[in-house]
């Protein structure tokens, strides 16, 4: 349901300045979202100064050398630093995206740093994606197939194969689904554009033999109709997919078996 | 996603945060059109109830509606039913499969706006 207020225990204040780096001339200012589940308080932002002459050139490097430097308990995922495994997706300077390929020249004004939207937050700057990963399981994100196994392999046209372009480069970092309003106010039942941009992928796979019961399965009010072409995962996504569109295709299929 | 929560864990920001986007703007406004042309209908059938009612009542509404407040109202319905009517154009387009890509769908959000403005000043110079 829509629900435009935070609840009382997700109220922001507002945090700890901490100090400015000694002698460095060119400072940036960052507002970074904190929570610890540890000391029963709300929400805070709190306010750091990194030295950007010291500073690598991406976001992500400041919150390292914020962590290294400043603030040891900062917390946040990282893993790859080249926006291969999506696990640094959070909300900078009011968009989703991956810390690590966000530049900060990209930023005007200070800094802004929150988890993803609309999520449990676990600590500081990781959302709970429990719920998340749950409904990209339902889709089943796998081969599917009722034929014998072929000796070799499941073979597969260059054309065929081209049309799994701009869907099987998505690394579920779920900036898309977290930046949708739909999946704000009916996350809980709708499946969001990640895991129906996967649905679609296994969907129009020429080797898959379950298209039909695929379909059956995303035949539902909420898993997918609750999509209303807002487009801000398209906006988005820091890979620059287009999961709109693969729902917009799956919309079209389900017309298409009708008449 | 509140009730998929577990423990205490608050739920991070989300409207607040957001920086408004195109594409979101111009979605949420073909909604809130609408909801306004709903209100607008109500208003049209209280005027007709006047007018087959009795010549005060209808003299009450149709003073309101001639009014410069009422010219306002009426010029807001104008734009409301006009981009509603653009916004569900562009949802027909989006349906057959054409213009979902970002970049083509907030040309045509800007285009909602401008010429849903045109359209109801045309109307309001012709009326």
């Amino acid at each position: 349901m829509v629900q435009l207020t935070l609840p009382k225990n997700s109220r922001i204040t507002t945090g700890k300045t901490w100090p400015k780096p000694e002698g460095a001339t060119n400072v940036r200012k960052f507002q970074i979202y904190r929570w610890n589940p540890d000391d029963g308080q709300n929400p805070r932002v709190d306010t750091y100064f990194v030295d950007m002459d010291e500073c690598g050139p991406m976001v992500l490097d400041a919150l390292i050398k914020i962590k290294n430097e400043i603030d040891p308990t900062l917390t946040f995922r990282r893993s790859c630093r080249e926006g291969i495994c999506g696990s640094c997706a959070m909300n900078i300077d009011g968009i989703n995206t991956l810390a690590c390929i966000y530049g900060m020249d990209e930023i005007k004004g200070d800094v802004k740093i929150y988890p993803l939207p609309h999520m449990p937050v676990v600590k500081d700057l990781i959302p709970d994606l429990n719920h998340f990963y749950a409904q990209h399981a339902s889709i089943m994100p796998w081969l599917e197939t009722k034929t014998n196994r072929p000796a070799k392999e499941w073979k597969q046209s260059i054309e065929d194969r081209k049309k799994l372009d701009g869907l099987y480069e998505c690394v579920m970092c779920a900036s898309c689904s977290t930046s949708c309003p739909s999946y704000w106010w009916n996350g809980d039942r709708y499946l969001g554009p990640a895991a129906l941009l996967h649905a679609y992928r296994w969907i129009i796979d020429s080797r898959d033999e379950a298209t039909g019961e695929r379909l059956d399965e995303l035949e539902d009010p909420f898993k997918l109709y609750r999509c209303h072409t807002i487009m801000n995962c398209a906006k988005t996504c820091p890979k620059g997919l287009n999961p709109a569109k693969a729902i917009a295709e799956i919309k079209k299929m389900m017309v298409e078996r009708t008449v | 996603m509140a009730d998929v929560n577990r423990g205490n864990r608050p739920l991070s920001p989300h409207l607040t945060i957001y920086r408004p986007q195109m594409t979101s703007v111009s979605s949420i406004m073909v909604r809130i059109t609408g909801i306004a042309a709903l209100l607008l209908s109500v208003l049209v059938v209280w005027w007709l109830l006047a007018a087959a009612t009795s010549e005060s009542a209808f003299n009450f509404i149709d003073g309101l509606m001639r009014s410069f407040l009422g010219d306002l109202v009426m010029f807001g319905a104008a734009w409301a039913l006009f981009y509603h009517m653009l916004g569900r154009l562009r949802h027909l387009i989006w349906d057959l499969g054409y213009c979902l890509n970002v970049q083509v769908s907030e040309k045509l959000g800007i285009g909602m706006f401008v010429l849903a403005t045109v359209l109801a000043l045309i109307t309001a110079v012709a009326v």
